[in-house]
């Protein structure tokens, strides 16, 4: 029947009910009904998602997806973001840009986490998208104020920069002078990672004056109070709002042009920055708080009664990111006011101080998870924890999609028992049926992860450190969560016969990280070798690990699927089997 | 590209008990490639193309200050504690590597195969625990940037004018310098600085505070950019035709015994001076970055160093 079906509609009309078909899991099911399905999505599919810049090659996606506007790339591991990866692994971004800019004349849009990225490729962007929409650099690294001058002079139509997070080096550039007087389409400009020596206020004012389409604009630390103000009334059509400095010492006229410029700005949802902010000057915002459903304050050392104030005027807030000096008392007040809470995520002020230097405790995170009902995603650090409180959460919250806690001080057991937490983490898995996402801490024997993997069966990405007893964890795990797709351990007594045990799960999976575990390198080559559409890399700076004992364990080993084979930008640093050494050779 | 939703391993668990951690792999019925893979790893040990490495080879020593004659003497003891860490931040050099192997071996002897902080710290007096906790370098540099901020301007503003004002500053600092100085055996901040040199590309980071003296913080560089010829395996080769490690062979190439190389640091003022010349722990509050610089460039920037410094260490009480 289906053959049928496909036969009878034309190409047109296909492809136009295509066209509404956006998620690539979908696109990928409709590719695989028949051939001619098969071909028509290839032609008329806009946007392409790789989530690991070195599964497949540019080449592979050229040739099969000839009319590309949008990609997203990833490239380094998540363990990148904590120094674990060291520089020069990879993940370059030219190639990438360079066989794109040959094919997809008319791509507009590039997002990127995790890359490096040079100046030599933001100017291959700048000169060979002639429509070129979005740029969005996540974490990435590698360029310079001289890369974005060049995106700035050439885009006309650029609606879209955003640097989050990343590295960037002063060239000494006035780059944000680069954008002719006549550039008018900006919607978008996330600058807030940038030096103080990198953004020219005068530059900054006039392009936001001439672009009234500015919905978002988040600005570096360096743009001090009164300009803030300035800024705020060019574009009182604000949606999301980074704030800069706060000077030091409150002055009432600084402070009244602020909160007249804020009163202003009837859309603004989202506000972040706050670095250095002296509460005095948090009133400013009063008029904008009823409104705003997002609010970063992970920057700011305000202490808790001034953000239980603050807290208390934004009964809207659904996303809200804070320090630890909110303490168990500001989270309370959060519990009560802001029902609409659906991310928390609470940061530690002073990660490496034994003793705690705020009052929040596991209590604050109970708290929450009684009073507010749409909580889904949760992040947080803290010192103590019970399994006692992780079972009420569990029970309390069971839409709980992200769950990843951080108790500090690696293997901490639960401060009421003394036990480790099978049991609090066994109970998110079991009650929270959606979870996607779960990070573990304290002391984890392997019971956990036999809870993780009978109950936990749509989680998709899990980070483990400092647990478990034997390779039956890991067993566990990768042969119990039918939905995993990234896996990162590190300082777990994981080792070859888990892995090789689950090898064919690998290939099912977008990748696995493994650091100061157990694996041997003899393990590596073997899994390797069975696996040919595994790329086993061992990250070693400490020289060829097959010079070394037999059961010497390897330092760091990230394996993940590729179609495209080995990569060939691998430093002196990462090491793989060789078995075809002659062929790679060969020009 | 995500691909579809592909079959999971299979591997009951009904069958396997939790105590029995090493008979699992013979008991649980529905793997039935372990003994094959087994087998496999004793048979095929000698099976494989390795690429044979050898490490030495020709490398030039990184010149710090006290390699130079000068008035002032380069305080830098070594520490006493050995350089092994758990993390690849900082990497020991091959001569090092027999002492880090061994303790390595000595934990995997004792506690099995596990080898984790706890004994790597029993190995070393100073434990060192990398990326723990789970916090982004981003938001680590920000709120470092943050304390220092607080910790100079705050002190300098107008303190005495309002009074939540001062206790705010007074609350931040208390915090900020807990947050600077790592009171946990176990955990340490990482201190990144971009480390360049000259005629290579691509920079790399190294941790300062992995290293407690200047010499392991040579040769920790030394490890990272001199030595790299003999190591490039052969994908590495292939990326020598992309040409992003062109300029690292050309280099050693010239570093074959005749031309030095010296290492300075930009500090917070912005000069560049010659490492080496104060305290350790005055070099790590002050440096911002350092830099590998060809002794040709550097030797006239040497004795003004110096000079500069001489009139510095004059004038300041340190």
């Amino acid at each position: 029947m289906p053959r049928r079906l496909a036969s009878s509609l034309s190409d047109e009309v296909l492809e136009h009910v295509f066209s509404f078909i956006q998620s690539d899991k979908d696109r990928n099911v409709v590719s695989a009904v028949c051939k001619s399905w098969y071909e028509i999505e290839r032609w008329c599919r806009r946007k392409i998602f790789v989530g690991n810049c070195y599964a497949v090659s540019p080449k592979m996606v050229i040739r099969r997806f000839p009319q590309v506007r949008s990609i997203e790339l990833k490239g380094k591991p998540h363990f990148a973001d904590f120094n674990l990866v060291p520089d020069g692994w990879g993940g370059y971004v030219l190639q990438w840009i360079t066989e794109m800019a040959g094919a997809y004349p008319w791509l507009d849009e590039i997002r990127l986490k995790r890359m490096v990225v040079t100046d030599e490729s933001l100017e291959l962007i700048a000169k060979s998208f002639k429509d070129f929409k979005v740029l969005v650099l996540a974490s990435c690294e590698g360029f310079s104020t001289d890369g974005l001058a060049a995106i700035a002079a050439s885009c006309k139509n650029l609606r879209e920069l955003d640097l989050r997070e990343s590295e960037v080096d002063d060239s000494s550039v006035h780059w944000l002078s680069h954008f002719p007087e006549t550039y008018t389409s900006m919607v978008s400009l996330n600058i807030s990672c940038l030096g103080s020596g990198e953004v020219s206020f005068s530059a900054l004012e006039r392009l936001v004056s001439r672009c009234p389409n500015l919905r978002s604009l988040k600005l570096n630390r360096a743009v001090p109070l009164d300009k803030t103000a300035n800024i705020l009334r060019l574009a009182p059509q604000l949606v999301e709002f980074s704030t800069c400095t706060y000077s030091a010492e409150l002055r009432s006229d600084v402070f009244s042009n602020l909160a007249g410029a804020f009163s202003n700005c009837k859309e603004l949802r989202s506000l972040s920055g706050f670095w250095d902010v002296v509460p005095d000057y948090l009133p400013a915002i009063y008029s904008v708080c009823s409104r705003l459903t997002s609010l970063n304050l992970s920057y700011a050392t305000i202490q808790s009664p001034d953000l239980i104030k603050l807290a208390s005027h934004c009964p809207s807030l659904q996303h809200l990111l804070v320090l630890d000096y909110t303490e168990d008392s500001g989270l309370e007040a959060l519990a009560s006011n802001s029902k609409d809470l659906q991310e928390l995520r609470v940061f530690p002020s002073d990660p490496f101080d034994a003793e705690p230097n705020a009052s929040l405790t596991e209590q604050g995170l109970v708290a929450v998870s009684l009073g507010c009902p749409k909580l889904q995603s949760v992040l947080y650090f803290c010192r103590r924890m019970s399994n006692a409180a992780l079972v009420t959460i569990a029970q309390n919250r069971p839409n709980l999609t992200r769950f990843r806690l951080c108790i500090i001080e690696p293997k901490t057991a639960d401060y009421l028992t003394g036990e480790p937490f099978g049991v609090g983490f066994g109970a998110i898995v079991e009650h929270c049926k959606d979870l996607i996402r779960l990070s573990l801490s304290g002391l984890l024997t392997d019971c956990v992860f036999e809870y993780i993997g009978k109950y936990a069966k749509k989680l998709e990405m899990l980070s483990v450190a400092f647990a478990g007893d034997s390779d039956l964890g890991l067993h566990h795990v990768l042969s119990g969560c039918e939905s995993l797709r990234k896996l990162e351990i590190r300082d777990c007594p994981f080792g070859d016969k888990a892995l090789l045990t689950n090898a064919a799960k690998l290939e099912t999976m977008r990748s696995l990280w493994m650091s100061s575990c157990s694996v041997s390198f003899e393990a590596c080559k073997l899994l390797s070798q069975k696996m040919p559409r595994l790329n086993v890399e061992v990250i070693d700076e400490r020289g060829p690990p097959d010079s070394r004992p037999e059961n010497y364990t390897v330092d760091k080993l990230y394996i993940y699927r590729s179609v495209a084979g080995p990569r060939f930008d691998m430093p002196p640093f990462v090491w793989t089997k060789d078995e075809d050494l002659a062929l790679r050779l060969s020009p | 590209m995500q691909g579809g939703g592909g079959g999971s391993e299979s591997g009951s668990m009904s069958t396997v008990s939790r105590e029995d951690n090493m008979v699992m792999s013979s008991e649980d019925s529905s793997c039935p490639d372990e003994s094959e893979l087994e087998l496999g790893l004793g048979l095929s040990l000698g099976g494989f193309k390795m690429h044979q490495v050898s490490r030495g080879g020709h490398y030039a020593r990184i010149l710090t200050a006290k390699d130079f004659p000068s008035v002032i003497s380069a305080s830098s003891s070594p520490s006493s504690s050995s350089s092994s860490s758990s993390s690849s931040s900082s990497s020991s050099s091959s001569s090092s590597s027999s002492s880090s192997s061994s303790s390595l071996r000595r934990a995997n002897v004792t506690a099995g195969t596990k080898r984790n902080a706890d004994s790597v710290a029993a190995a070393n007096s100073s434990s060192q625990v990398v990326g723990w906790p789970p916090i982004r370098a981003y938001r680590m540099n920000s709120m470092v940037n943050q304390a220092k901020n607080q910790a100079t301007e705050g002190f300098n503003s107008t303190m005495e004018n309002h009074k939540s004002e001062t206790s705010t500053v007074e609350k931040g600092t208390t915090g900020i310098s807990s947050y600077q100085n790592s009171g946990n055996a176990k955990l340490r901040k990482s201190l990144f600085v971009k480390v360049n040199m000259d005629g290579i590309p691509i920079g790399r980071k190294v941790d300062m505070n992995a290293h407690e003296s200047y010499e392991k913080l040579a040769k920790t560089l030394e490890d990272m950019f001199l030595k790299t010829t003999p190591n490039v395996n052969p994908a590495g080769l292939r990326a020598l035709k992309l040409g992003m490690m062109n300029k690292l062979t050309r280099s050693s190439k010239l570093l074959d015994g005749s031309s030095d190389f010296v290492l300075t640091y930009e500090d917070k003022e912005g000069d560049w001076m010659l490492v080496g010349d104060v305290p350790w722990k005055v070099f790590l509050s002050s440096v911002k970055r350092l830099r590998i610089m060809r002794t040709s460039e550097a030797t006239g920037l040497a004795p003004r160093l110096h000079e500069r410094n001489c009139q510095r260490q004059r004038s300041k009480h340190i």
